[in-house]
């Protein structure tokens, strides 16, 4: 039998080089011959970004020999959010499933931790959106990871020709295409000026629509703007918070503006604001770059006059609407290593420049050093309408039901209670005070365990 | 039936063949074959009604994280809650009427139709069935669109017509309105199609007999349709209303309960609770409130049906 050509001495040495290159490494990646993943991911609505998720996924599951398999599930109806429910009830499922929002927390329990996955995408990619580490940790554990795709902030997009027009406001210099900002012009750029605009757009017919109804879009921006006046439903320590001050001044303020808005705000969904810019009756909403996105293909004479820009500030601060979107692992799926690899590999910067490109700038990474890229300059008409939809400049990310502990706030977010307090007292003429002790009722009720 | 075992000349009896012989006569059996051949039916009932249904009233006495039994704890907290019994309120509100129409629209066209001539008749019933057969998730966005806050086409047309806008889904009274108006478009051909069957059994010589003492037409409907139809009625009803109580879709589709929470019913409540905010077992406990509800309507109903049985044999 012939001998192998290595000597006792040059085996050891091989082996202790590989053993403390595999001890010292920070990310450990792993080969899976022959396995298999399966995902259940959000359904995306910009057509084409479903394609590109899938390529990547190809990508590596070709390179790790892995099969993956993805099932885009839609959420209209809350398809994605009973899929999900129903996969955790059954344990089983797919391998990995994206959730929206609040969802990690209600699955937190089923889910496999992963701290490790987040703790390298931190050390590469730095400080993490303060809203998906709330909403997606539990107990001192990460059990969602952000993705790119879905993950959205509402900010305002306005009609530049009807703000200069009728309130004789240029946007583009308050907030242009590029890093540098006129400090003093941003800073007036507060809930007062939205007022004055909001009062002259409504007397020329041309009104900014904010949604009331018990849907994202509505409980987002409302939320965003109690806060901008500091008010608070429940605090960290469960103490209820919301008969304040600045819950009375957030509400005499909405009765004020919601008098400038459509009566038909109250029943809007997430697609009512949508439409309402598309059309060209509305001068402004809060949202994502959608309504921009459909107006191009639909009202191209809208979406050349649509800009995307920074909330107004308040007492409090600036505040904006984030909604983010995670992927979470089941604790019961079958190839979690592979599942934990292929999430870092699709939150990792070059990948998540490929899907905010693959939807025209709609989905925002959770990862503040990842505002670089250049979709956000280049997308038009008009050029740069998109610039500032990432939270540039002190505007702060902000989700509805903060500060309280996440499975109290999920319910305040879900039941809707800013914007009900906001319909009590703008539609349906309800004493401050009494909707205030509505609202105590309802959050007392939150808090059981 | 009266079995009868055959013998064939030749044939020895064998001891061993008994169990065999007696498995056959067994199998052999109406009531045998029958219930095999229901079991399918039965074993989808266990699956998908009868483990659910006790799988939710487990689910109910959990705490909101599911480890810990709570017993009553879910629905003492919901007797608690305004805007739980705002749903009580809303759901029979909603019920009752919608049930109230739907009875009321199918008499009247089941009259209708059966007055038709027997030519036409048949292609009137398929027409007003039509709302029935379409996916009810289908007909409400229908209805969504007709009834949208910003570009109503109602709107369009009362704009037309020099009217001004109606806020159907904006406002609470006219969104419970609308839910309900879409609940009886859907639900009254149901009825019209049991009163019609109901029409048709009742004997022509009983009218005739009325129309020789002099009756006339409501006299004839008073004391001739309406008696003969109670029992097709009482059970027509009881049926609606346990899927009217159960109803989701319509305000899901619509409304998703809004505004103000003022057009929800039990069950986007429950859904709103159990799966939107994440607390199945309050989820469970709105959904199972129903119950006692269903309950007792169907007894008290059913009884009638029961004691009016008996009377006319």
């Amino acid at each position: 039998m012939a001998r192998l050509g290595i000597s006792r001495r040059k085996l050891l040495q091989t082996t202790t080089v590989a053993a403390a290159s595999i001890i010292s490494a920070p990310y450990l990646r792993h080969s899976y011959a022959a396995g298999k993943l399966t995902l259940g991911v959000w359904d995306h609505w910009v057509p084409g970004a479903n394609d590109t998720l899938t390529k990547l996924c190809n990508e590596w599951g070709d390179k790790n020999k892995v099969e993956v398999t993805i099932d885009y599930i839609t959420s209209q109806g809350d398809k994605d959010v009973l899929t999900a429910s129903a996969e955790a009830q059954a344990r089983a499922g797919h391998d990995i499933m994206s959730h929206r929002a609040w969802q990690v927390q209600v699955h937190h329990s089923v889910l496999e931790p992963v701290d490790d996955v987040m703790k390298a995408l931190i050390a590469k990619a730095g400080p993490i959106s303060p809203v998906a580490e709330y909403l997606a940790q539990a107990d001192g554990k990460w059990y969602g990871i952000p993705t790119t795709v879905g993950s959205q902030v509402k900010p305002c997009c306005s009609r530049l020709d009807l703000y200069k027009q009728h309130c004789g406001i240029d946007l583009t210099k308050f907030f242009p295409n590029r890093p540098e900002r006129d400090q003093k012009l941003v800073d007036s750029w507060n809930w007062d000026l939205y007022l004055k605009t909001a009062e002259q757009l409504f007397k020329a017919g041309v009104p900014v629509g904010l949604p009331m109804g018990q849907t994202s879009d509505a409980i987002d921006s409302t939320g965003a703007m109690f806060r901008a006046f500091g008010s608070v439903m429940i605090d960290g320590e469960d103490n209820i918070k919301v008969d304040s001050n600045e819950t009375r001044a957030a509400l005499e303020y909405f009765k004020k503006l919601m008098a400038f808005n459509p009566p038909e705000v109250y029943a809007w969904d997430d697609a009512g604001n949508n439409r309402w810019l598309i059309s060209g009756r509305g001068a402004g909403i809060m949202n994502p770059p959608s309504a921009w996105s459909v107006a191009k293909r639909d009202n191209l004479k809208v979406a050349e006059q649509c800009w995307t820009h920074d909330m107004p500030r308040g007492p409090a601060g600036r505040f904006v609407g984030q909604l983010p979107f995670f992927y979470g692992i089941w604790s019961f799926a079958q190839n979690k290593p592979a599942a934990k690899d292929l999430l870092l590999f699709l939150s990792e910067k070059e990948q998540a420049r490929q899907l905010v490109a693959a939807s025209v700038g709609y989905d925002l990474p959770s990862f503040k050093s990842y505002y670089d890229f250049d979709t956000w300059e280049k997308v038009e008409p008009p050029l740069g309408t998109v610039y500032n939809y990432p939270p540039r400049g002190d505007e702060q990310p902000s989700i509805t039901g903060y500060p309280a502990r996440p499975d109290v706030a999920a319910q305040i977010y879900n039941q809707s209670i800013h914007t009900i307090m906001v319909a009590k007292v703008c539609q349906g003429n309800e004493p401050i005070d009494k909707v205030v002790k509505w609202a105590e009722g309802e959050l007392e009720g939150l808090l059981r365990t | 039936m009266v079995e009868v075992a055959q013998s064939y000349p030749g044939q020895l009896a064998q001891p061993a063949s008994r169990p065999q012989a007696s498995l056959r006569r067994f199998m052999r059996r109406r009531s045998t074959i029958a219930f095999l051949m229901c079991l399918p039916l039965i074993a989808i009932v266990a699956c998908l009604i009868v483990y659910p249904a006790f799988y939710s009233i487990y689910l109910a006495m959990l705490s909101k994280a599911q480890t810990k039994f709570v017993g009553l704890g879910n629905f003492a907290y919901l007797l608690k809650r305004d805007t739980f019994w705002m749903v009580v309120e809303q759901s029979a509100i909603f019920a009752l009427s919608a049930v109230f129409f739907k009875a009321l629209i199918g008499l009247i066209t089941a009259h209708l139709v059966n007055n038709l001539p027997a030519k036409g008749q048949r292609k009137w019933r398929g027409m007003l069935l039509v709302p029935w057969v379409i996916p009810l998730a289908l007909s409400s966005l229908g209805w969504w669109w007709l009834f949208d806050p910003t570009h109503s086409a109602f709107n369009w047309i009362i704009r037309g017509l020099g009217g001004s806008e109606i806020p159907w889904l904006s406002d609470p009274y006219w969104a419970r309105f609308s839910v309900i108006l879409v609940n009886v478009w859907y639900g009254a051909p149901f009825f019209l199609i049991m009163y019609l069957a109901a029409l048709k059994s009742v004997p022509e010589q009983l009218y005739e007999a009325a129309a020789i003492d002099g009756a006339n037409a409501w006299q004839r409907f008073v004391h001739i349709t309406l008696p003969m139809m109670r029992n097709i009625i009482a059970i027509t009803v009881l049926f609606s209303l346990i899927v009217t109580f159960a109803n989701f879709d319509i305000v899901q589709i619509m409304t998703a309960g809004g505004p103000r929470n003022m057009t929800h019913v039990f069950a986007t409540y429950a859904f709103l609770l159990g799966i939107r905010s994440g607390d199945l077992p309050l989820g469970a406990a709105v959904s199972l409130f129903m119950f006692p509800i269903l309950a007792v309507s169907a007894v008290f109903i059913l009884r009638g049906v029961r004691k009016r049985g008996r009377d006319m044999a």
